[in-house]
């Protein structure tokens, strides 16, 4: 990997209301990418995960809006019932189009753009879920030259999101191993 | 499957370019201009249409364009986004309900516009609410849409009855008032919205990208619309609502659209942030 990493997006379902704590409480307080995440979601749930993640997490977390800019060492939460995407100026945008594999927000629409906006600057990570939204998003990020991280179904609560992400995978690691992962991979990068 | 990513890959800002020509080739061929969409809907929406009819490429897809009417009609449908529902966010609604309509009932007559009102859902939405109210009798409603096809169905006002359970639930959420089967007549497998709540509105064709000033406004609504535009935009439209409203008049965006990013900011007062209403300056 030659280059420095800007961002990293992370698609998750079923199981992630306590993978993501699991991934994103080990990270440093001065963790220096930007990290975008979609959980599936009931459609009406209302900022939940927001405050839910920040119980765990020493970075910023926030509700995605549309047009923010997006920051270094920051969280942006995709909203239940839209679909969250980068504009490849680095600024966040949603959408109300039709779900993607059943799922607004749907993981594919993140990780595509981002792959566009980041292209090798970007870090895709599937963590546990239910259904295979996320393997066309990570191909993608392959596409553009980024990095792909999946769980190990070993550690997972759902196996199929991860299972079908993984032909795509560089690194395949147990949940409790990946925040080190991350922080090991920037702190070479700076070095 | 081992995926060899091209070194100095150049796909993405070709991609850009292609995606304008073709933008550029809608607006000169039929006048719909969606040069200053937020570019990631853009592509999306033009990848979508790309797979299904099997092209290889945008450029491909501009020829075809440019010479098939019927297929360029068929992209303006996938252009333009008409997922909503009645009493979408009903907290919304609620939040009308308790922080705008005290306002409006001190005016002898009003003038509410629904910009970008797609099939018509949140209009009828808007109607059941204030004629629960009792203002609708003072108020003239416009609703605009800059899709003709899409305009017709919000005049016909017919949906299918599998959503009834969904926007019955929305309804009573947002603090309705009576039985939500009362503004409709069930049939077969649709129903279809009570006259009544149709003779305040007229709906009518508007595009917000083109058009100008819709004057003397107290309230518009326009959800859900401006996520699908860049900040120029955006802030072009913003000013246009801001010259169509009367001084104190209000503007309600959707839930996580607002106005923070925007230069047009300073124009407007919060009357609720977190339902994203606010109000012109006077």
């Amino acid at each position: 990997m030659s280059s420095n990493f800007k961002a990293i997006v992370i698609g998750t379902s079923t199981g992630g209301l306590s993978a993501l704590p699991a991934v994103l409480s080990p990270l440093m307080e001065d963790f220096p990418l930007t990290i975008l995440i979609v959980q599936h979601l009931s459609a009406h749930s209302d900022d939940f995960m927001v405050r839910h993640l920040r119980k765990f997490c020493d970075l910023e977390v926030l509700g995605a809006e549309d047009k923010m800019d997006t920051r270094a060492g920051c969280i942006y939460i995709a909203p239940p019932n839209y679909h969250l995407m980068v504009e490849e100026e680095g600024t966040l945008a949603l959408s109300i189009s039709p779900p993607v594999h059943f799922s607004r927000p749907s993981i594919d629409v993140l990780f595509e753009t981002a792959a566009d906006a980041w292209q090798e600057q970007l870090i895709g990570i599937i963590l546990t879920g239910a259904n295979s939204d996320g393997t066309s998003g990570v191909k993608k990020i392959k596409e553009r030259g980024g990095h792909v991280l999946v769980q190990d179904i070993a550690t997972a609560e759902a196996e199929t999101m991860p299972a079908s992400a993984s032909e795509f995978a560089d690194m395949i690691l147990p949940l409790d191993q990946i925040g080190n992962y991350l922080n090991n991979l920037v702190q070479n990068k700076t070095s | 499957m081992v995926i060899r990513p091209m070194i100095n890959d150049d796909t993405v800002k070709n991609n850009r370019i292609e995606i304008d020509l073709v933008l550029e080739g809608i607006y000169q061929c039929y006048g719909y201009d969606f040069r200053n969409y937020a570019h990631a809907h853009i592509k999306r929406r033009l990848d979508h249409r790309l797979s299904l009819s099997r092209m290889d490429n945008y450029l491909e897809m501009l020829h075809r364009i440019i010479h098939n009417e019927e297929f360029f009609n068929e992209l303006l449908l996938d252009l333009s986004i008409n997922v909503t529902e009645m009493f979408r966010d009903p907290e919304f609604y609620k939040s009308v309900r308790e922080s705008l309509i005290p306002y409006l009932q001190t005016y002898p007559f009003l003038k509410v516009w629904h910009a970008g009102c797609s099939a018509g859902q949140e209009v009828y939405s808007m109607a059941i609410l204030m004629h629960e109210e009792k203002i609708i009798d003072k108020t003239q409603i416009y609703a605009t849409d800059f899709n003709e096809l899409i305009l017709s169905k919000a005049r016909e006002g017919i949906y299918p009855v599998e959503l009834m359970k969904q926007y019955t639930k929305n309804y009573q959420t947002a603090g309705g008032k009576a039985s939500f089967a009362g503004y409709y007549r069930a049939d077969y497998d649709h129903v279809l919205i009570n006259q009544s709540l149709k003779e305040k509105i007229l709906f009518t064709y508007h595009n917000l990208v083109t058009d100008g000033v819709f004057g003397e406004m107290n309230v518009i609504f326009c959800r859900n619309v401006l996520i699908y535009f860049n900040q120029e935009l955006q802030n072009r439209v913003l000013k246009l609502f801001y010259e169509s409203l009367i001084p104190g008049g209000f503007l309600c965006l959707g839930s996580k659209e607002s106005l923070k990013f925007s230069e047009c900011s300073p124009l407007f007062e919060p009357v609720s942030l977190s339902q994203k209403i606010y109000r012109k300056k006077r």
